[in-house]
């Protein structure tokens, strides 16, 4: 008799303290989800159309998509003749550790042949890397060969964004969807999708 | 009418301890009769606790929570609302004060042990306090949604990412947008004044209750404890009020004079409590030339900086937080006090606070490449003075400690 019931209290002991899990975990689940971005946050954020033909060569303009810096540089005929030179420096020159959407099209890293189009997000921790396209002594890096280097933590991407070895960046500077029509670049799409 | 009065009283004591509490914590709770000015830095903290409650709650009347208006209602509260400034710079002299009483509250536990049994415990609730001190730290300082505070919170985010898989949709969440919006605002905002606020109240009174279970300690680690009088009072003790809340009045009123003469003269502390970058508005599409923390994160973020891997960096600096919470597991040594300690500890003590001090200073400077193998440098010492505690403090020989204070 006596162990009947202490049977029977822990039976309801554990069915009880089941239930109360089980709801504890569906009330878990407002609280968290309520901070995932909004309705509206995932409304804005369209593409952004920008004139690209009055850009100099070895220009860098900055273009703000999702609030986000996106570089666009415009690179002379040697600036791209000399990107292999610099392929021991890399860490991943041929961008195999990221999704590379443009892959293998042109060394650029963008559909055009000329112009590079970034994400201006350092991918360490998010800061806008600087645009040092000089080939001099710098005070990072005495064998400066021009491209980016991040203020924050000092990490050095080359002039189309590809990651050096020994930094702090694990992988090369996105390449963001995007397509030229003529000397006009939309940023923030593939052609043909809208 | 005294008669009256006190009868009232005594309903009240039967339904609510006062007497009880008072004679408790108080007037009959006994504390070592010999400590340094080292001891009153818990004191400090608690008082930097009310000042920035008080100056915080005045600080929401005028503060703004959107993206559009955080900045501009900053600014407003500096120039349009009456002594809205000295609200403001009160409240971030601050916390800049509280983090530097707790340091120093710190280094007290470290030089003399404070850890060691019985007190464990507190020990952990006092790490931990520090620990969301940090967080609220953080999170007020990205309220003004200055450049600085946009940058360095997109860097503190941006770390969350280094973690595998889930760490890109982490960063997204933590955001509630794909940059840092007016939603971050608004949560950091409700989490600073809050959350993390109850958080730390709680464990502010963990830390106390667990401190007045066990006993204050003292400079000569010496247990007062052993020797007790007829009433079971420790001989080598005084009650705690009067004595050391007179004590401790003399100190306040001293960092009464430092806290003011900083806040109205220094509010900025030379860019290294308020940067000059934060008095320009956030603009998500430039960095500033240089991101530096504010000077209480800056040995922290120097070893993140010293780490040439994202997620490596966000490792060493977890893990140089989280091995403060086993040192009293970590030292081994018979004498808790740095006096009575051998040569090994007092050496090793000395290299930590040298290579502490530079990596504080690191952390606010920008990257050279000397720098970087100073930053490595200074980290390796930081884990090599815990991680070879228990050895040193194993084999080194200690003086015999007192039995008397």
């Amino acid at each position: 008799m006596e162990e009947k019931i202490t049977t029977r209290r822990k039976v309801l002991i554990g069915m009880t303290s089941a239930v109360g899990a089980v709801g504890a975990s569906f009330a878990v689940v407002p609280f968290v989800a309520s901070w995932n971005p909004s309705a509206k946050a995932k409304a804005v954020g369209g593409p952004v159309k920008v004139d690209v033909s009055k850009m100099q060569v070895g220009q860098k303009i900055q273009v703000s998509w999702r609030k986000q810096p996106v570089f666009v540089i415009r690179h002379s005929k040697e600036a791209l003749e000399n990107l292999s030179k610099v392929e021991s420096k890399l860490d991943d020159p041929s961008s195999l550790k990221i999704e590379e959407p443009y892959r293998d099209v042109n060394p650029t890293r963008s559909t055009s042949n000329e112009y590079t189009v970034i994400a201006g997000v350092c991918t360490h921790l998010g800061c806008a890397p600087k645009y040092y396209p000089e080939m001099e002594s710098q005070p990072w890096d005495e064998s400066w060969v021009g491209g980016f280097f991040c203020p924050c933590h000092g990490s050095m991407f080359d002039i189309v964004g590809r990651v050096f070895k020994g930094v702090p960046a694990p992988t090369n500077l996105k390449v963001p969807p995007h397509y030229f029509d003529g000397s006009i670049l939309t940023i923030g799409e593939e052609r043909g999708t809208a | 009418m005294t008669q009256k009065a006190s009868g009232f009283f005594n309903w009240i004591n039967a339904r609510l301890p006062i007497v009880n509490t008072y004679e408790r914590h108080l007037s009959k709770h006994p504390v070592p009769k010999k400590v340094n000015f080292w001891y009153m830095f818990g004191a400090l903290a608690s008082v930097v606790l009310i000042i920035q409650i008080v100056s915080g709650i005045w600080l929401m009347f005028g503060y703004e929570n959107t993206e559009e208006g955080a900045f501009a209602s900053i600014e407003y509260i500096m120039r349009d609302i009456e002594y809205g400034w000295v609200i403001r710079y009160m409240h971030t002299t601050g916390a800049s004060m509280f983090f530097a009483v707790v340091y120093l509250h710190m280094f007290r536990g470290l030089l003399y042990g404070s850890y060691h049994k019985p007190r464990e415990l507190v020990w952990v609730f006092g790490m931990t306090i520090y620990l969301v001190m940090m967080a609220e730290g953080f999170l007020g300082y990205v309220l003004p949604y200055g450049q600085m505070s946009y940058w360095g919170a997109q860097v503190i985010i941006s770390l969350f990412g280094a973690i595998p898989y889930i760490g890109e949709s982490l960063e997204i969440w933590v955001r509630g947008d794909y940059y840092i919006s007016g939603a971050t605002i608004s949560r950091f905002f409700a989490l600073h004044v809050v959350a993390l606020p109850l958080i730390l109240i709680a464990l502010v009174f963990m830390h106390l209750v667990a401190l007045h279970e066990v006993g204050a300690g003292n400079p000569e680690g010496v247990d007062i404890e052993k020797h007790l009088d007829e009433d079971g009072v420790p001989l080598d003790s005084v009650p705690f009020f009067p004595y050391k809340v007179l004590n401790a009045l003399v100190a306040i009123g001293i960092f009464g004079i430092v806290f003011s003469i900083i806040m109205f003269f220094f509010p900025e502390g030379g860019g290294y409590m308020l940067e000059l970058a934060n008095f320009e508005e956030a603009n998500p599409l430039s960095t500033p030339e240089h991101i530096a923390p504010v000077w209480y994160y800056s040995p922290y973020y120097a070893m993140l900086r010293a780490v040439p891997d994202k997620l490596g960096g966000l490792v060493v600096m977890g893990a140089a937080i989280a091995i403060l919470f086993v040192v009293p597991w970590l030292d081994r040594s018979k004498a808790a006090s740095i006096r009575y300690k051998g040569i090994l500890s007092k050496i090793a003590m000395t290299i930590f606070i040298i290579s502490w001090l530079m990596l504080a200073w690191l952390g606010t400077v920008p990257v050279t490449a000397l720098r970087t193998t100073l930053s490595i440098i200074g980290t390796v010492i930081y884990f090599a003075f815990f991680l070879l505690m228990p050895i040193y403090t194993s084999i080194e020989k200690t003086k015999p400690v007192p039995e008397r204070l």
